[in-house]
Formats: C-alpha cells, sequence, structure tokens
C-alpha cells in the first residue's frame, strides 16, 4: 500500500529509510522519524478505535499526549504485549506490530457498532450506576459483557522479558518540557552553573518549534533548537531526558520522569539495555515549561473520523511531511486555527473554507489566509457533520455574536478532514499533583497555574503565553529566577529573534450551538475517551448534580486513560452554561499523577524477582540449601522450616525430628534472633524499666528471660539477656521484632531518660548461633572443648566464654525445647566451620537438624509462648499465667506496670493463656479455631477465646494446643468445643499448657 | 515525599530514610501510678490531628538513627522547622 | 583478656564490660558475608573490563564506637589508641593508614581495623577510654565492598536516594543511607572510588542487586 497521504518532500523524517509495521494484521510503510500515528495517518488509516459506550468508529485526533483515540495495542509477541499505547507518541521502528483495543470483532465491523446505535439510547450517564449495581448480586454476569464491549486493551499472558529500572537524580532546577521556553530557561540555567534537568516527551526536543514553519532569527526554528541542544550537551551538570514524561509532581519538588529507552529501538529492547527508566527527582526549583493543549470545539457528530484539533494538522503537515486528507474545513474561535488552512494550502491540497466563530476578526493570520484567496466565512461555525468512517462533509451555518444559537441558514459544504480550535489549555497537569488549584483566566480562556508552595515557576504557554517571542522571554525569566534562587550568579543569554504576529483577540466558545436543542441533536461528544456528550453532561447537571467533580464522576468525563486533556475544559463549559452560571463558579476538576499511562514494569522496577524483596540469609545458609531445607519466611529472614529425608512428609519429618531432640540430640540454626549489646553503668536500670521483671542482681555469667510491655501493660516481645559484665549485657529478641525493639529503646533513651548512661548497638548479625538441645547435647559439646562442660561448672541459665572447635564462642546453657541445650555464638564468619565441626562429631549421636517447625512444638510441649503466635497486643503477662515474670518490687513505675492495673486489665473474665487437650488425641484443632461451651447454642454463639498453637506431638502421641479461654485458669478440666467450617465439633479439655515435664527436670540435667 | 533536614546530620535527606513516630512533645508522665484510669488512657491514646501545624516526632531511621521534632503544615506538607529533642518549636499554631 | 570462667565473684563484679579475642587461629579460616559467591573465582573467570568494578574488602575489623563527642578526654583518648582523631563534623571521616573512622551518628563512629588487629586494639581502647562509651565488634556483622569504575555513579545512583554529585559528596563523605531495599554506609575514599559497609544477612541480596545495576556497564569482579 502506497503512502498516500505522504508528501514528497518537508518534515523531519528520514525518506531514506523506511520501516514496515503492521497495524490489526495488515502491513504498512512509514519512514524513520514518524510516530505510529503519522505513519498510519500517511496510509490513509481513518478508525483507529471503536468508542468505548456507543461503539463509534474513530480517528487520530490530536498529535500528542492529549490523543484519545489512537490508544492501540503493542506487541509482535504474547510477552510483548502492551496496551494504553498512544499511537501519537509512540515512534515507529521497523516490525512494529499494532491493533486496535476497542471494537470487537474488528474496529471496522463492529457487531456492538449496530448494538451501540440502540444501547447509546439505554446508556445515559450514570447508567452503570442505575443498572448494573442491582441486584448486586448481578455484577460479574454484567461485567463480562461489559468489558468485552469496552476492551481498553490487555496484559500479557507471558512474563515481560524486558529489564526496568529507576534512578534517583537531584538538581538544581528541574524544567518540563523543551519547547522554546523550556530551551530558553534551560539555556540560562547551563550558562549559569547550575546543575540542569531538562526532559520532553517526545523524541526530540523543539516542543512546537518543530511543528511550524516559525523562523527565529531569520533561520528555521529547528537551527535554533539544534544549536541550543549541542550547547546544553557541553554542560557536565545538564542531563537532557528526550522519550521522558515527567508523570509526576509531588511534595517538596520530587518529580518522577518515565523514560522510554528503548521503546523507539524494537519489540525488545537491546542485550543488557533497560527499556524503561524512572528518574526519582530531587529539584531545587522547578520550571514548568508544559505548553498547552488545543482544545477542539464540541458540535454535532465531532467523533467522526477526519475531525481533528489545527494544531495537530498543521504539525502532521510540517514535522513527518504528513497532510491527514485532501478537502479541509478548518472552524476557529481563535487566530491559531488559520495557521492550518494555511499549511493545508501550502501542501498543495484544497482548503474549502475558514469557519470563524468571530465577526472580522483582524490578526496576522487572518490577514495571510485572507491574502492567499482562502474561503473564510465569519460569525459563523461548523454545526454538524456528515460522515460515519470518514467526513463526507460539513453543514455550516452563522451563529449569534456570543455564540449560543445558530441564526443563519445551513450551507452543506463537501470536505474530509474537519480541523477545528476552541483556543488552548495550558498543560497544568503537573501544577494541580501538588495540590495547587487552577485559576480560570478570562483573557486567555482557560485554566492557569494557581499558587502553590512549592519551589515553582512557569514559563510559556502553560502561562497562556502562546507566541514563541513571549514563551522565551519567559523561559528565559524563569531560568534567571532559578539561578540566582539556587544562589548562582545571573547568565548571559541573547534570545533570538522571533516574529511578532498581530493576533486577534479569541472568542470564548466551547459548545457549538445546533439547530436542535443539545438533546436532540447527534450526538455532540466532550470527551472522545468515555463517550461522554453535551446532552450527557446537561442531564447530570438536571438531575442534580452540581459540584463539577460530582459531574465529572456521574458522567465518567475524564475518567479514560487520557484523564480528558481535550476535553474536561469543554465539559465544564457545558456544565457552567446548563447551571448558568460562569465557568470560574462551576471550577475545575484537577489532575493526579500519572500525566499518562505507565507500564507496571517501570513502576517495580529492578525490584522485581530475586530482587523483589531482601531474602537476609544466616552464615549456614548455604548449608541449609544442600542439606534439604525447606525455608519459612520470618520477616526478610530465610529460615530453615524442616529438613526432610526422600520421601518423607512433612508431618513424618517433624516427628523425626521432635524425637531426635528428645531422645538424643538435635541442632537449630537461632541465628536470626535478634541480639542487642547494651553497656554503660545504667544498663541495668534501663533493662528494669523496659522489662516486667527484675533485673538488678542478675550477676555477671547468667541469663534471665525477660517479657517486654507496652504501655498498655500488653506483651509485645520477649527474649533472654544475659550479664556479660556488671555494665554490659546482650539481649535477645524475636526474630521479627528485632528492628521494633532496638527503635523501643531508642526511642525511651532519646525522648524519655536521656540521663541514662547507656548505649544500644544491634549485633544480629554479627553472631551466629547454633543451638545444640536434647540428652546428648553436653557430651557434643565436651568433645569440642577443653572447657568443663559439667553440671557443676556450667549450670542451667550460666554462660560462659569459652573456644568451641577452635573458635572462641559465647555459650548460653538456655533452653528453648525444654531439654538441656546450648546456645553456642561464635562470630558469625566462623559460624559455618563450628556448626560443619558440630554435625562431623555429632553424626554418632544422632546429630539432627531442625527448623522452625519442630522448634515450635517442642516448645509447645513445654508451654513457652511465641510471642507475635501466641500473643496479639491484647493479653498482659497474667493473662498468658506469667504473673511469675513481673516484678512489683521495683522502685520504677516500669513500662506496662501502670497499663497492667487499668480497670479492663484486672477485671474478672479476661482471656487467659491455657493448654487444651482433645478428646480425640488424634485430633489437631486448626489454630484460629473459635471456642464455645455449647456446640448447640443458636448463631452467633458466645465465643469463649481461640486457639493459638496447635500441633501433633510424636512424643507424648497426642495432639496439644495453647489458647485462651475467658477466666481459662480457672476452668482447668473443663470441656469447650471447637465448631469448624465444615460443621464438625472438636471437643477439647482445659489443661494446663505445660504437656511435658512439667517440673522442668530435663534441662537442668 | 517530603524533602526532610536531620538536624543531626546537617543535611537533606529523602522521606525514605526517615520513620514518623508520631505526635510530638507527649511526655511519659513521672509518676504512672499515681495517673488515673482516665489520665493514662489520654496519654497513651489520645492524639491531635489538626489541620494546619503539628509537631511531630521522627527518627532518622536509615541514617543516624536518632530522633528529633518536626513542625509541619498538614494541608500543605510544609516543613516550618525541625529541632532537637528537648527543644521547643519557635513556630507555633496560633 | 579478662577470662569471665576462672575469675572469682569479686573479680567477675569488676568487669565492666567483656572483651573477648572473637577470632580463631589462622588454621581456621573466616568466611565472608559473601564467600558463599567465591568472587575469587569470578575475578578470575570473569570479564576484565567494564564500567563497574567490585571488590570485597573481607575479614577486617568492624568496631562502633559510641562516646561523648564533647568530652575531651575521650577525644583524646581515641586519638591515642588510633592516631587519628575522631571525625566529629556530620558525615566525614578520617583515616590513619589501614585504620578509618566513619562518623554515623553524633554519638556515634564505625571504625574499621586490619582483621587480626581487631582484639589489640579493643583493649587498648579499655584500657585508655574513661567514662560513659560503649565499644561493640560487628566484624561479622557487615563486609566492605568497594565500588570504583567510569559508570560507579549510575550504579550507586540506582540503589540509593542520596545525592552523590562531586559537589554535595566529597571523597571522604559518610553517609548512612537506604541501598536498594537494604542500607549501607556509603563512603567516597576516592574520586570514582566508593565503599559500602553492609549488614552480612543482606549481603547476597546487595550481591544481586548491583550484578543488575551494572548490567549494562559491565562488571568486573576484582579480588
Amino acid at each position: 500500500m502506497t503512502q498516500q497521504n505522504r508528501l514528497t518532500s518537508g518534515g523531519r523524517i528520514d525518506r531514506s529509510k523506511p520501516l514496515t509495521f503492521t497495524y490489526n494484521g495488515k502491513q504498512y510503510q512509514g519512514f524513520q522519524g514518524d510516530t505510529l500515528a503519522s505513519a498510519m495517518l500517511a496510509n490513509g488509516i481513518n478508525v483507529v478505535a471503536r468508542s468505548f459506550k456507543y461503539s463509534r468508529p474513530r480517528g487520530i485526533v490530536a498529535c500528542g499526549a492529549e490523543e484519545p483515540n489512537a490508544v492501540l495495542q503493542l506487541g509482535a509477541t504474547e510477552a510483548t504485549q502492551v496496551p494504553n499505547v498512544r499511537a501519537t507518541q509512540q515512534e515507529l521502528f521497523d516490525g512494529l506490530v499494532s491493533a486496535s483495543t476497542n471494537g470487537w470483532p474488528s474496529v471496522d465491523t463492529d457487531v456492538m457498532g449496530l448494538m451501540g446505535k440502540v444501547g447509546g439510547n439505554m446508556m445515559p450517564p450514570g447508567f452503570y450506576y442505575k443498572t448494573f449495581m442491582f441486584p448486586q448480586s448481578m455484577w460479574h454476569t454484567y461485567e463480562s459483557v461489559i468489558r468485552k464491549a469496552a476492551g481498553l486493551g490487555r496484559a500479557p499472558r507471558e512474563g515481560d522479558p524486558d529489564r526496568y529500572d529507576s534512578i534517583n537524580q537531584h538538581c538544581d532546577v528541574m524544567i518540563v518540557g523543551a519547547g522554546p521556553a523550556g530551551l530558553a530557561a534551560a539555556l540560562t540555567a547551563a550558562r549559569g552553573g547550575a546543575r540542569v534537568i531538562i526532559a520532553d516527551e517526545q523524541n526530540e526536543f523543539g516542543g512546537s518549534l518543530l511543528n511550524g514553519k516559525e523562523t527565529l532569527d531569520g533561520k528555521p526554528a529547528a537551527e535554533w533548537v539544534r544549536a541550543v541542544v549541542e550547547e546544553l550537551g557541553t554542560y557536565e551538570d545538564v542531563l537532557m531526558l528526550p522519550r521522558s514524561t515527567v508523570n509526576g509532581y509531588h511534595d517538596h519538588n520530587f518529580l518522577t520522569i518515565h523514560e522510554r529507552c528503548t521503546d523507539h529501538l524494537a519489540d525488545i529492547a537491546p542485550v543488557n539495555q533497560v527499556r524503561q527508566r524512572m528518574h526519582r527527582v530531587r529539584a531545587k526549583w522547578v520550571v514548568l515549561a508544559t505548553g498547552a493543549h488545543e482544545r477542539p470545539l464540541v458540535y454535532a457528530n465531532n467523533d467522526v473520523p477526519g475531525c481533528m484539533v489545527s494544531g495537530a494538522v498543521s504539525a502532521y503537515i510540517n514535522r513527518y511531511g504528513v497532510v491527514p486528507g485532501n478537502e479541509l474545513v478548518v472552524m476557529t474561535t481563535n487566530d491559531y486555527g488559520y495557521q492550518a488552512a494555511l499549511d493545508w494550502a501550502d501542501a498543495g491540497r484544497k482548503v474549502v473554507a475558514i469557519v470563524d466563530t468571530r465577526e472580522a476578526a483582524v490578526g496576522d493570520r487572518t490577514e495571510a489566509a485572507r491574502k492567499r484567496g482562502l474561503n473564510i466565512i465569519s460569525g459563523s461555525a461548523v454545526i454538524e457533520v456528515q460522515g460515519s468512517k470518514r467526513v463526507t462533509g460539513v453543514s455550516v451555518a452563522a451563529i449569534s455574536a456570543s455564540g449560543s444559537k445558530v441564526i443563519g441558514s445551513v450551507t452543506k459544504l463537501k470536505a474530509d478532514t474537519v480541523a477545528s480550535s476552541g483556543g488552548w489549555s495550558p498543560v497544568i497537569h503537573l501544577s494541580c499533583h501538588t495540590g495547587s488549584r487552577p485559576v480560570w483566566n478570562e483573557e486567555i480562556v482557560g485554566f492557569l497555574p494557581g499558587e502553590t508552595v512549592q519551589k515553582q515557576l512557569t514559563a510559556g504557554g502553560i502561562n497562556g503565553q502562546y507566541e514563541t517571542a513571549a514563551a522565551l522571554r519567559e523561559g528565559f525569566d524563569a531560568g534567571q529566577k532559578a539561578l540566582v534562587e539556587v544562589g548562582l550568579a545571573a547568565a548571559e543569554v541573547v534570545l533570538p529573534q522571533a516574529q511578532m504576529l498581530k493576533v486577534a483577540a479569541p472568542m470564548s466558545l466551547f459548545h457549538v450551538p445546533h439547530l436542535k436543542p443539545t438533546s436532540q441533536a447527534p450526538k455532540q461528544f466532550v470527551d472522545y475517551q468515555t463517550d461522554v456528550t453535551a446532552a450527557g453532561i446537561e442531564i447530570a447537571c438536571r438531575e442534580g448534580f452540581e459540584a463539577i467533580e460530582h459531574v465529572k464522576r456521574y458522567t465518567a468525563m475524564g475518567f479514560g486513560t487520557d484523564q480528558g486533556k481535550l476535553g474536561n475544559i469543554n465539559g465544564m463549559a457545558v456544565a457552567a452554561k446548563a447551571l448558568n452560571q460562569s465557568i470560574p463558579e462551576t471550577g475545575t476538576t484537577v489532575f493526579r499523577p500519572n500525566y499518562t499511562p505507565i507500564a507496571f514494569g517501570a513502576i517495580a522496577g529492578s525490584h522485581s524477582g530475586a530482587l523483589f524483596e531482601p531474602k537476609r540469609f544466616t552464615a549456614m545458609h548455604k548449608w541449609h540449601v544442600e542439606h534439604g531445607a525447606e525455608f519459612e519466611d520470618v520477616g526478610q529472614w530465610k529460615r530453615p522450616w524442616y529438613f526432610p529425608k526422600a520421601g518423607e512428609t512433612m508431618q513424618q519429618t517433624l516427628n523425626r525430628e521432635c524425637l531426635a531432640v528428645r531422645n538424643s540430640i538435635g541442632i537449630l540454626d537461632a541465628s536470626t534472633l535478634g541480639k542487642i549489646d547494651i553497656q554503660g553503668k545504667d544498663a541495668r536500670e534501663f533493662l528494669g524499666r523496659v522489662y516486667t521483671n527484675a533485673w538488678a542482681k542478675l550477676a555477671v555469667g547468667k541469663c534471665r528471660y525477660g517479657l517486654m510491655c507496652g504501655e498498655d501493660g500488653m506483651v509485645f516481645d520477649d527474649g533472654v539477656t544475659a550479664c556479660l559484665g556488671e555494665n554490659h549485657f546482650v539481649m535477645t529478641t524475636t526474630t521479627g521484632g528485632a528492628a521494633h525493639v532496638y527503635e523501643w529503646l531508642e526511642i525511651y533513651h532519646q525522648t524519655e531518660w536521656p540521663e541514662l548512661e547507656v548505649y544500644f548497638n544491634t549485633v544480629t548479625d554479627h553472631w551466629s548461633t547454633a543451638t545444640i538441645t536434647g540428652p546428648n547435647s553436653r557430651k557434643l559439646l565436651a568433645e569440642l572443648t577443653d572447657y568443663d562442660v559439667s553440671n557443676e561448672n556450667f549450670k542451667y541459665m550460666d554462660w560462659k566464654q569459652i573456644t568451641v572447635a577452635g573458635v572462641p564462642a559465647r555459650v548460653f546453657r538456655i533452653s528453648f525445647t525444654g531439654e538441656l541445650s546450648f546456645e553456642i555464638n561464635v562470630q558469625a564468619n566462623y559460624g559455618m566451620h563450628v556448626w560443619e565441626k558440630l554435625h562431623e562429631a555429632g553424626e554418632k549421636y544422632g546429630l539432627t537438624p531442625y527448623g522452625t517447625e519442630t522448634m515450635h512444638i517442642l516448645r509447645a510441649e513445654k508451654g513457652f509462648i511465641i510471642a507475635g503466635q501466641d500473643t496479639d497486643g491484647s493479653v498482659h503477662p497474667y493473662d498468658l499465667g506469667m504473673g511469675w515474670c513481673v516484678s512489683n518490687q521495683k522502685p520504677f513505675s516500669y513500662i506496662g506496670k501502670r497499663g497492667m492495673n487499668r480497670s479492663d486489665c484486672t477485671r474478672e473474665n479476661r482471656k487467659q493463656m491455657v493448654g487444651l487437650k482433645t478428646k480425640d488425641p488424634k485430633q489437631v484443632i486448626p489454630e484460629g479455631s473459635q471456642a464455645v461451651l455449647d456446640p448447640k447454642a443458636p448463631v452467633p454463639m458466645p465465643l469463649e477465646g481461640h486457639v493459638t498453637s496447635s500441633y501433633w506431638s510424636e512424643n507424648l502421641g497426642h495432639s496439644i494446643a495453647m489458647g485462651f479461654i475467658k477466666g481459662g485458669l480457672d476452668k482447668m478440666g473443663e470441656t469447650v468445643y471447637y465448631p469448624q467450617a465444615d460443621g464438625t465439633v472438636i471437643e477439647a479439655e482445659i489443661c494446663s499448657p505445660i504437656f511435658f515435664d512439667p517440673k522442668g527436670e530435663r534441662q537442668n540435667v | 515525599m517530603l524533602h526532610i533536614y536531620c538536624p543531626h546530620c546537617a543535611e537533606y535527606r529523602e522521606e525514605e530514610e526517615f520513620h514518623c513516630a508520631g505526635q510530638a512533645h507527649i511526655a511519659r508522665p513521672l509518676d504512672p501510678e499515681a495517673c488515673s484510669d482516665q489520665e493514662w488512657g489520654e496519654y497513651l491514646f489520645f492524639r491531635k490531628n489538626p489541620r494546619g501545624l503539628h509537631h511531630e516526632l521522627w527518627v532518622h531511621a536509615a541514617g543516624c538513627r536518632k530522633f528529633f521534632n518536626m513542625t509541619r503544615d498538614t494541608q500543605t506538607y510544609e516543613i516550618k522547622e525541625v529541632y532537637k529533642i528537648g527543644e521547643q518549636p519557635s513556630v507555633v499554631a496560633e | 583478656m579478662s577470662d569471665l570462667n576462672v575469675m572469682t565473684p569479686e573479680e567477675s563484679a569488676a568487669t565492666k564490660a567483656a572483651v573477648m579475642n572473637q577470632v580463631p587461629g589462622p588454621e581456621i579460616q573466616g568466611q565472608s558475608p559473601l564467600h558463599h559467591a567465591d568472587l575469587e573465582s569470578l575475578a578470575q573467570k570473569g570479564p576484565k573490563t567494564g564500567g563497574v568494578h567490585l571488590r570485597e574488602l573481607k575479614l577486617l575489623g568492624h568496631l562502633t564506637l559510641r562516646c561523648n563527642a564533647e568530652n575531651a578526654e575521650q577525644l583524646a583518648a581515641v586519638e591515642r589508641v588510633l592516631g587519628v582523631a575522631l571525625p566529629l563534623q556530620p558525615l566525614t571521616s578520617a583515616e590513619n593508614g589501614a585504620y578509618s573512622i566513619r562518623w554515623m551518628s553524633p554519638d556515634e563512629w564505625l571504625i574499621l581495623v586490619p582483621g587480626m588487629e581487631t582484639f589489640d586494639i579493643e583493649t587498648k581502647f579499655r584500657d585508655e577510654m574513661p567514662g560513659h562509651y560503649s565499644l561493640v565488634n560487628s566484624s561479622g556483622g557487615s563486609t566492605v565492598l568497594e565500588l570504583s569504575g567510569a559508570n560507579v555513579l549510575e550504579v550507586l545512583k540506582k540503589s540509593t536516594p542520596v545525592d552523590l554529585h562531586p559537589k554535595a559528596f566529597p571523597v571522604g563523605k559518610v553517609v548512612s543511607t537506604l541501598f536498594a531495599k537494604s542500607g549501607a554506609v556509603i563512603r567516597r575514599s576516592g574520586e570514582q572510588r566508593y565503599e559500602l559497609v553492609i549488614r552480612r544477612s543482606f549481603a547476597d541480596y546487595i550481591w544481586l542487586w548491583l550484578q543488575d545495576a551494572s548490567r549494562e556497564y559491565g562488571l568486573v569482579i576484582e579480588a
């Protein structure tokens, strides 16, 4: 197929580099330098989408980020599918594969289109709320049909082969937009020696200067652009980011930039390169030079392919050498619309008419058109378009001076393209992101950025300055201001001479009148992407929606992926008219990040797959992997969960591991427990304030278990603390609680008790801990040390500094299994050595590695709690039956003491920790099961408590459980019931939670 | 995302490095036992939620790990000042 | 070395802090946190050119000193032990031969020394330092990665939110900050050279992260 709309010369494309691309399965050709949209227009592709609600054919309207219709699906393979790509922003590459997304089975023959014609009337605004929400149970049925009809692209079903990342940037001046204002600001700031970042969403810098025939200093504007870019490239502290959309502007001048590094090269990024990168920028000053979007006018059938905004028509002609039609009608409320007609005529195609809604406007552009002999129809409007898949003609009629009604007879003109211009809307999106409310300006007929607390400057089109000379001047001023603000001297810049064109005042017109009332006229679209019409907004207003935010939500205006970049202001104007008030009275909705849609990959960056979340390993991790451990996540730690042998079920493994500990010896990697080194003469006093029990008399060489409570008296962590020296302790915490406990100690020290002489340091990672436990553990330890580890010399709750397997160690004789146990701590660089030596020597005892699950079972047999499993922030030590661990003799009112004495904490019938023995010894109560006293009671049954820990105990030959029962400590021997989801009921007897060795003899041997 | 000046490191850092630890200047009662349940409950649970200036306790968690105070406008997110523990704010609500 | 196990109760009670030589004899080789990555082999087999160079400075002595920056006696004692004064300006460092000191906090410094000297220096501190202070050996809990090369800044910028521009981050500057989803103490040790002190348990994550972040520039492992 030939590029029927391509000019033989001109534009910024390289005709010597043809590129082949596919659209909806058909091959076409474009050139290097094309966007997908310009290449589609060159090939005469009219229909690029079917509309969301009415399924009407839609064509390309604009040429940038504001494009509402040409939102395509890209991807040559399943894995590289990308939805939501604006064809106007996607550069063409060889082999690009694209498809339309709205339209089932295809955009050209759409089944839904036929339905839409009927359904459209059935789908007024608020239709979804009104219809599909009732009955709610039917939503899933409705949804599947609606989704199919909507079809806004799809996610790939295979993993994305590309890589994404993010990078942190800092600068003095961040300039958003590289049009005339942005480039002038960047040049000024760069010459002044500032650290500058300038980003632009297009493939090359220049902005509007690349779209026209403007001259600077008498030369084509593009030459000035090239010189500026070249100069900027010579500064070390200037970062230029083309193909980079500043998609978010956050507090304190933090901006995110979405850079498409390789999207323009191929379907998949080249080897080792990232496809897209997020720049996270912290800028001292920000210059918004984002320009403006041209507003289309709202007229009947204004969505027929061939209806475009006038600036886009010029841009396609001048930048891409594409004339998107043959016979043009321009409708404009301002001078700028004339440019499209001039460019069209220059391209050698027919300008049917310029329809100016104003009477007798005289500006330099209007006069140029007059001199060209173009047909100008003043005081009139295109009130309706004919055609379905392409414009075939227009109806023109004279309108009143205010633009409120048609006053003349209708003339029909033949045309295939309508370029409309309702004026410009400054691109204030980013300024809104930080919470600033836009302000209406009558003179420019648009919203300007409002007041802000950010260190933000604006320049050019965003301020309503649409002439190049003014944009350059404002950019220069912003650059100078930024330089001064960051403490640098002003820079020397001579701005290029731009043409000074006289511009006549624009007319404030948004919604073009029709012969019929809006509700009866053919559809006049406000928001193409969400199919919101002027009539729809009027209905919303009639139904009582007065706040513009409510109108927006009721009609879905601005809810598309384009966020209503073209339509919002028109919608507000229609609403204002319907509500009989002014636009500023009606107000505006604001914009949120992101400015344009962003791939999830770019948001996730490198934080995916193996790098999604840090995995923390102990010094013995490699051994665990090599010995077949299954791992459990405890916080970010990977802890061995159990060590299955070939053919074992998990329960068989646990049974074997538990028996080994009770009968001979097991070994646990306990390195992940939090460890905090505490030094200072007030260390002991501090411990007394943060633990519930007494620490004043703990001797050097001794260990003690402690409970930690919040000020509310509720347990939040526990662990053993050893006295290493008179002023020196090491505290252990739960694995998951380590960071919290450390911050807890610091906050009390720094904010409440700074007078206490104590320092805390985390040593969790410094020590490796191998716990050997079981009747044979002393024998094993004795083999690896010269030290006398007899019970007389090394007592329960002692710690000793000895050498184990040749490595200096601190060995704590403490026990979490109830067996004789030694926790061997060595500097982690030697952890693996000691671990391996223990295994070598332990083989003859059947030394069995076990993981967290066996640890949990063994401690539950002893009734030891696990903070965080058996506690949930609502239980105090007495609830846990651990009053023995609370000292009321301490002079200082330690943390938790007052809380524990609140009336609610001392009342009767609090839930208390008990043991639970099932009537059927084989039954294991699921953890979390709720206790009732009468399983036949009517629902909702009164709940008596719940199970927190529950296991099969191979040692005991029956199940064991711990849990809470109201007043449980006084209910020993009573029966409770645990109804299950499947209707069965488990019966259990309340008992002591200490199921094994109740006198604690085994750990003392 | 806030840009926070750490008074101990003496430079601006990203908010990611910090944790907010709630309202500042909540002193633990010197004699908890003398507090009624209501007084203790107020110390524990009741906090201001102003629209405008708020004094907050922050910690430079990923940096020097020191706590400090911050006066922040909850509407605009402007940070009016930071000051060390034990110091009083110079910017206060009217 | 005070051996707690053979002390009388009186001696034991007088022991303010426990100090111990934690390093065994030379017959037992320590395993650094990146031991499993076998950087020696990678250094031999891997590429010799690339934009980023990585070297593990392993098995150094890491000592954390907490003391009072306004206590002249303590400052003098530190200088006697290390031959260099504590850096008191926030985010700075000091060096004396193989010793380096990093400012961590107004009352905290990280002192790196050759691994085999650790206990000796700890003992000297215990002899010299007056007043309230703490000294903690954390040698097993962390390691040092040295990153250098033409693209080292890019890799660091992908990893940490701190401003690393030469104007904002001169040679010798130290920051404790986030590093990807972990943390690091970053010190600029040369024009294009940085040292990261990272925690043992996160070492493998950071190793994976650095490989990923440097992929587009080429990573050279040095041993």
